[in-house]
């Protein structure tokens, strides 16, 4: 199991890492700026870091010794031919390439820019081919005033696919390389549409989209209006229906188990907050025909906390799991949920968190 | 040559200010300075060229409107200062 925690926040990058006497907070980094996306390397070891900085706008910054220190990087920007003159606004999702590609990195933004950097974050390329995509100004804000990439999943078993989620424009995939893009997903309804422009793809808002390492074709997505989930990569979805609320943000998929995934649900979608005060985690072990609310160690009154969408995570061996809340709660379990420690309840606002 | 100060929330990008730069306007003058220090610019202004929505800059004790700020004219001896504008929080 993972023993180190990535967790990005309103104030900076704090790490965790388990001992023998349990999780402790073991370095902070970049106090006081927000940090908003963090990747793990596995194949270097190398640890990337977003942050949006309020004032003087986004950075990315490299450790190549663990946490202690960091170098910043090449930041991801628009060229200045980009239609619209857009810029950065917030770095939203990062991601390695993926076993065909060991130097690079896949970068989502708010505005929805695509960026991809083969040598380990130094440079970086514009997709201009996704930006360029026909009905692009039909695209709204999710949550921000613009829209934005925040799901990148990259095809363990093909060098040329990945898709990527965006909020809100649905699913996308690419199979040449991010050369050309189509529009994926069918399956999705959008209640918040008129009802004659629900099912349009390009004005699904999927909160999140993760996919099963040793079954790729499986994937999951935590929608604006519901759970889904696909098993031919995004291509069409089936709405899954757990018991009680399905709004919510997160999502995880068991990396060895398709049938096995975690959601976070709270109240739709103008409170956002967990029902009556009380959090539960919802498990599925058999591909969303049934579902179990996790409680044990998790808060049952009172209790405000918001998962967003990259406060979830679930490491390699499947059974231990993380989340952190809006609220600055951060739990642990090392039995697929069924039961929660409470790591620290006083963490500033958590925006994302990762094992790596 | 104008003398550009830096807020000291940028001391690490800018650990020796202030800098003297040459230039006419504080738009030409801050290009001046990044030929030397380009790692400055996105800092102080976005991809596009423009200043940056939560940074406000002085000249000569004055609070320029973020729209004219890199178009202001300065003169050979003006005191320019970067700030955070407490807009960003």
């Amino acid at each position: 199991m993972s023993d180190r925690l990535l967790v990005s926040t309103r104030k900076g990058l704090i790490v965790f890492e388990r001992d023998g006497a349990g999780w402790r907070l073991a370095a902070t980094a970049f106090a006081g700026v927000a940090v908003t996306a963090t990747a793990a390397d596995p194949r270097d070891g190398a640890i990337y870091v977003a942050l949006k900085h309020g004032h003087f706008g986004p950075k990315v910054h490299r450790s190549d010794d663990g946490e202690r220190t960091f170098t910043e990087i090449g930041a991801p920007a628009f060229p200045q031919d980009a239609a619209g003159k857009p810029a950065v606004f917030q770095y939203w999702t990062l991601e390695t390439g993926g076993p065909h590609h060991p130097d690079r990195l896949w970068m989502g933004c708010i505005p929805a820019g695509l960026f991809r950097s083969e040598d380990r974050g130094a440079t970086w390329q514009f997709v201009e081919a996704l930006w360029n995509v026909p009905g692009r100004d039909k695209w709204f804000g999710g949550g921000y005033d613009d829209v934005g990439i925040h799901s990148l999943s990259p095809d363990p078993r093909d060098p040329g696919r990945l898709v990527l989620a965006i909020s809100c424009a649905g699913v996308w995939d690419t199979r040449d390389d991010g050369a050309s893009w189509s529009l994926i997903g069918k399956g999705q309804l959008a209640t918040f549409m008129p009802p004659d422009q629900q099912d349009k793809l390009d004005a699904q808002d999927p909160h999140r989209v993760v996919r099963c390492a040793v079954a790729p074709d499986t994937m999951w997505m935590q929608h604006h209006c519901g759970a889904y989930r696909s098993g031919d990569a995004g291509a069409t979805w089936t709405r899954i229906r757990p018991p009680g609320d399905d709004f919510g943000f997160a999502v995880a998929v068991h990396p060895r188990d398709p049938d096995t995934a975690w959601l976070v649900p709270a109240m739709k979608d103008e409170l956002r907050m967990p029902r009556d005060g009380a959090m539960y985690v919802h498990r599925t072990s058999d591909g969303g025909a049934s579902w179990q609310a996790l409680r044990q160690g998790l808060p049952q009154r009172d209790a405000f906390d918001l998962v967003y969408r990259h406060g979830l995570d679930v490491d390699d061996s499947g059974s231990r799991l993380a989340m952190g809340s809006t609220t600055g709660a951060l739990w642990v379990s090392d039995d697929g949920g069924d039961g929660w420690q409470l790591v620290n309840a006083h963490l500033p606002p958590i925006y994302a968190l990762r094992f790596g | 040559m104008a003398r550009i100060h830096f807020t000291t929330w940028l001391r690490s990008v800018v650990p020796d200010g202030p800098v003297v730069a040459a230039g006419g306007t504080v738009g030409d003058a801050l290009d001046t300075l990044f030929i030397d220090r380009p790692h400055v610019r996105g800092y102080v202004l976005d991809e596009q060229g423009r200043l940056r929505k939560h940074v406000c800059i002085f000249a000569d004790g004055a609070r320029l409107p973020r729209e004219a700020a890199l178009t202001h004219p300065i003169g050979p001896d003006s005191e320019l200062h970067v700030m955070q504008a407490l807009s960003g929080g």
